[in-house]
């Protein structure tokens, strides 16, 4: 889902440049409360697993694949702000070492798939946390349904910023539709990537899974 | 504990340097949108379309992408890594030698 240079006109790729850069800033001030010695490792590597499976796109129809985008992952694993985080460094290094994603378009890239993706995946996996707590099947399908919601809503994140400012004048229905009916497939891939994921972390280090830390919080005890 | 972060930096490694060769090559969800309405006609090349191990290859050459994965896996992690260490709270717990 990385846009190129050129799709969207100047003023709102610059916009956007500046929208990711202040919401980049903030999750690092916030971030710093869900870092520790046990945590920061586990997010750096949250971070290299994204970029990782981000290479392997997967078929969704004739002529079309899509990859995972990993916002909902990190954020269960890791927290929302530091999910951002970890998305945001893949979508750099893929910009800047691999040319994939333009270097202008790279705040709209940062704003769908690192901001909204995470943020809306986090969301959803807070709502659903009671079910998450349940056990393996439960976790898997929270992990499954916020993974699915985050890449159609950073799908939805191009569809607006398309709306706003976006170069050729393409009807705006015809782009969500397309948009919308693409990745509510790789969604499908996203969830079933992130419930995997997730339970497999879950079932060797229950401790690194953020959301499932959270209920714990009342609980903690400092040694 | 060392096992479970070590396993888990295995797997990303082959999932870039092996998997990676399974990938399938057709354009994703937003850029089959933007070749089946037109808009692609408006992207620019990447400044950057020149270098090294852009498009995931050495070169060009996409008998590499393994490499460039390899590669990418360690970028993410020096960084990644490097950032969380610098921005964690030290906890006074915890001491730690280095």
């Amino acid at each position: 889902m990385h846009m190129s240079d050129g799709l969207l006109n100047a003023p709102v790729s610059v916009a956007f440049l500046v929208i990711a850069a202040a919401a980049v800033g903030f999750a690092l001030v916030k971030a710093r409360a869900d870092l520790d010695d046990r945590t920061a490792p586990m997010a750096g590597l949250v971070a290299t697993f994204i970029f990782a499976v981000q290479m392997i796109n997967f078929p969704i129809l004739p002529g079309a694949s899509g990859h995972l985008l990993g916002g909902a992952l990190a954020a269960i694993l890791v927290g929302p702000y530091v999910g951002a985080l970890c998305v945001t460094i893949v979508l750099v290094v893929q910009c800047l070492l691999f040319a994939d994603g333009g270097l202008t378009a790279l705040g709209a890239n940062v704003t769908n798939m690192a901001l909204i993706g995470t943020a809306t995946g986090f969301v959803v996996a807070v709502a659903l946390r009671k079910l998450a707590e349940r056990g393996k099947g439960g976790l898997a399908a929270v992990a499954f349904i916020s993974a699915f919601v985050n890449t159609l809503l950073a799908a939805t994140g191009f569809v607006v910023e398309y709306a706003i400012g976006g170069a050729g004048g393409v009807e705006i229905g015809k782009v969500a539709l397309l948009m919308w009916g693409m990745h509510a497939l790789i969604g499908i891939g996203e969830g079933l990537i992130t419930a995997v994921t997730v339970t497999s972390v879950a079932s060797i280090r229950p401790d690194l899974v953020f959301l499932l830390r959270g209920s714990r919080k009342p609980l903690e005890v400092r040694s | 504990m060392k096992k479970f972060f070590l396993g888990f930096a295995v797997v990303s490694l082959l999932i870039a340097g092996v998997l990676s060769y399974f990938a399938s090559s057709d354009p994703d969800g937003l850029d089959k949108t933007a070749q089946d309405t037109g808009m692609a006609a408006h992207a620019q090349q990447h400044p950057l379309a020149g270098s090294t191990f852009a498009d995931y290859s050495l070169g060009g050459d996409s008998r590499f992408t393994g490499l460039a994965g390899v590669l990418g896996v360690l970028a993410v992690l020096g960084l990644s890594f490097g950032l969380f260490w610098l921005l964690r709270k030290k906890t006074p717990s915890t001491d730690t030698a280095d």
